[in-house]
């Protein structure tokens, strides 16, 4: 069964001016995860908030858990989680307090809430800074807290806006894990990002959208088959580059490339572990003794590359310049 | 049930605010007693109230409505505040009463204003106010002053969820309260205004406010060029349709504003 079913969204801002999302469709089959992909101003947030009764689209139909969006938002509601894009949580009241209030609200009881509160923070590590307020946790922190009161009532379906955008790889890890955790636990989750890696990390299928279109949609390795076979890679000294391009190029059939600056050759092959074994092996007798070698598979950047004609994250550096992105820019 | 239940809960965070913050409560009670001060001391020599007791027992009912028509601009920042935050965003994604946000957030703005007002009643005292009208009249004139408030903040919602940027919802605050307030007879005799201004001033709800609470605290009130017209005559009786007037516009306005803020 389909726990969410979007047909045919469509939503302008500004009296059309901006089309945010245009004939957008997808689905999530029960209990499994589906990546939303797609760079800045895709589609994304609008996309979940639709689903999330936050907002009305222009035209189209959406289902989720069965009932439909735009007729009974109220009892779509009772259903799902939802953590969005910022965390949402109150950053003057300390972090029990916001789980108690929310818990509140889900007319738990007060004494229920207080323990769903004290049960999730230490599920999410957050107990030790439950009496402080938000507005002293740290950003990953404050993820996870906001994470938690999308979970006070177990939702069938979980919304995540970019969970981990703005966290260091640490707090990436550990988002991951806790999202992992959820999914084990049965509940149907549709999360967006803009890292391919996530997508590839955690979901079950991927929709990559550009432009308020899904441009393409199944598994992660679906998607790289669509790009092309595995690559081999091969690092060598200077002065055996030409003739390491000559044995990658007869073992591989194809022609070898060049990248100068790493010294890295590649070639696509289709014989992937065998033609990797062949090729130490022709290196090995001519005593050439690679730097580095590997078999790569594509990464779901060439599939962005390859399917949007721009990298996935290359409007992401002229929006947002964050010290540490400035410091690459000038090397 | 629940929708009450919801509303509580609300309530109380706003509440819980006050005390995880409390230079909002010292802040928002320091000005009206700075304003007291300040009116008592720099204007009171020189305005001549013909009145016993002298300008403080004019002043107090002036600054008194003043303060409570400041709601509008609290509620509305605060409100724009958590839009801002997207914390909106997640109570509209519970299963609770739509409306229970804004009523809740209302019913807690008054109830701050309880404590500004008796803070300021105090101060008021010690500068020599001293209503003459008996502890039931003085007690009536507070419960319509926290309910000016309450209709004000409902123009709050409104003003709060219409704004695209916290400091635009300052600023449209400001426009709405600082010409009511003095564009009226809250601090100086409208006897002075030109002719045009004055009819304004006497029917403006800040002046029909300030005119009913010198009557429930025992004085009398000076008119113009107005003595005799229907708010002068009848200020409670104004005052009190004023308010009805405002709810019955922006508590329907606010609260379809806010179910639809999504589109
Ligand atoms: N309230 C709004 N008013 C006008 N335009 C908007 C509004 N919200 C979004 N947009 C526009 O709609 C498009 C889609 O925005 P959306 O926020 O859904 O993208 P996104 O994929 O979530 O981006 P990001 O990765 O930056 O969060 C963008 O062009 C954006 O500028
Ligand atoms: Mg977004």
């Amino acid at each position: 069964m389909k726990s969410v079913i979007a047909e045919d969204l469509v939503k302008t801002y500004r009296n059309g001016a901006v089309r945010a999302l245009d004939h957008l469709s997808l689905d999530v089959e029960e209990g499994t995860v589906l990546s939303v992909l797609g760079p800045n101003g895709a589609g994304k947030t609008t996309c979940v908030r639709i689903l999330a009764t936050l907002l009305r689209p222009d035209s189209g139909r959406a289902m989720v858990g069965g009932i439909d969006v735009i007729k009974h938002p109220e009892k779509v509601r009772e259903v799902i989680g939802l953590s969005g894009q910022y965390a949402a949580v109150d950053e003057i009241l300390t972090g029990w307090d916001n789980l108690v209030m929310f818990g509140q609200l889900y007319h738990l009881g007060k004494k229920q809430a207080i323990a769903r509160a004290d049960e999730l923070l230490e599920r999410f590590s957050l107990t030790e800074s439950a009496k402080r307020p938000i507005k002293t946790y740290s950003g990953g922190m404050r993820r996870r807290l906001d994470l938690a009161a999308s979970l006070i009532v177990k939702p069938k379906v979980l919304f995540l806006d970019e969970p981990t955008t703005g966290l260091d790889p640490r707090g990436r890890q550990e988002m991951w894990s806790v999202i992992e955790e959820l999914v084990k636990g049965g509940v149907t989750l549709l999360l967006t990002t803009q890292y391919l890696e996530e997508a590839d990390q955690l979901a079950d299928e991927i929709a990559v959208i550009d432009h308020g279109k899904v441009i393409a949609r199944g598994t992660s390795d679906a998607l790289k088959k669509q790009v092309g076979g595995e690559r081999l890679e091969i690092v060598v000294e200077a002065h055996n580059v030409s003739k390491t391009m000559e044995i990658v190029a007869s073992i591989s059939g194809n022609k070898a490339t060049l990248d100068e600056g790493l010294r890295m050759i590649s070639a696509p092959v289709s014989t992937g572990a065998t033609a990797l074994i062949d090729t130490l092996r022709s290196l090995d007798t001519e005593g050439i003794h690679p730097l580095d070698v590997g078999l790569k598979r594509p990464s779901l950047d060439d599939v962005f590359l390859s399917l949007t004609g721009h990298a996935a994250e290359e409007k992401t550096t002229e929006e947002e310049v964050p010290s540490g992105r400035r410091k690459k820019a000038k090397k | 049930m629940s929708a009450f239940k919801d509303t509580m809960v609300i309530t109380q965070r706003q509440l819980r605010l006050l005390t995880r913050v409390p230079e909002v409560l010292i802040f928002s009670t320091i000005q009206p007693v700075m304003f007291v001060l300040l009116f008592r001391y720099v204007f009171g020599g020189s305005i001549d109230t013909g009145q016993p007791g002298g300008y403080v027992q004019l002043l107090m009912p002036g600054i008194f409505v003043q303060t409570v028509a400041f709601t509008l601009a609290g509620t509305a920042s605060g409100l724009a505040e958590d839009l801002k935050k997207g914390l909106i965003d997640r109570f509209r994604s519970l299963p609770i009463s739509q409306s229970a946000l804004v009523i809740g957030r209302t019913l807690g703005d008054s109830l701050l204003n309880i404590v500004v007002l008796a803070v300021m009643g105090i101060a008021g005292y010690i500068v020599g106010w001293r209503p003459s009208s008996g502890v039931i009249n003085v007690a009536i004139g507070f419960i319509f002053l926290l309910l000016f408030g309450y209709a004000l903040s409902w123009v709050g919602i409104y003003v709060g969820l219409s704004a695209s940027d916290a400091r635009v919802v300052q600023n449209v605050s400001f426009i709405i309260t600082f010409p009511l307030t003095f564009l009226s007879n809250a601090f100086a005799p409208t006897t002075g205004m030109p002719r045009a201004l004055q009819y304004f001033a006497e029917w403006n709800p800040v002046s029909t406010m300030v005119a009913a609470c010198r009557e429930l605290f025992g004085l009398e009130n000076q008119f113009g060029a107005t003595a005799g017209s229907f708010p002068s005559e009848n200020p409670l009786l104004t005052s009190f349709i004023y308010m009805l007037i405002i709810m019955a516009i922006f508590i329907p306005l606010s609260v379809n504003k806010y179910k639809r803020a999504a589109d």
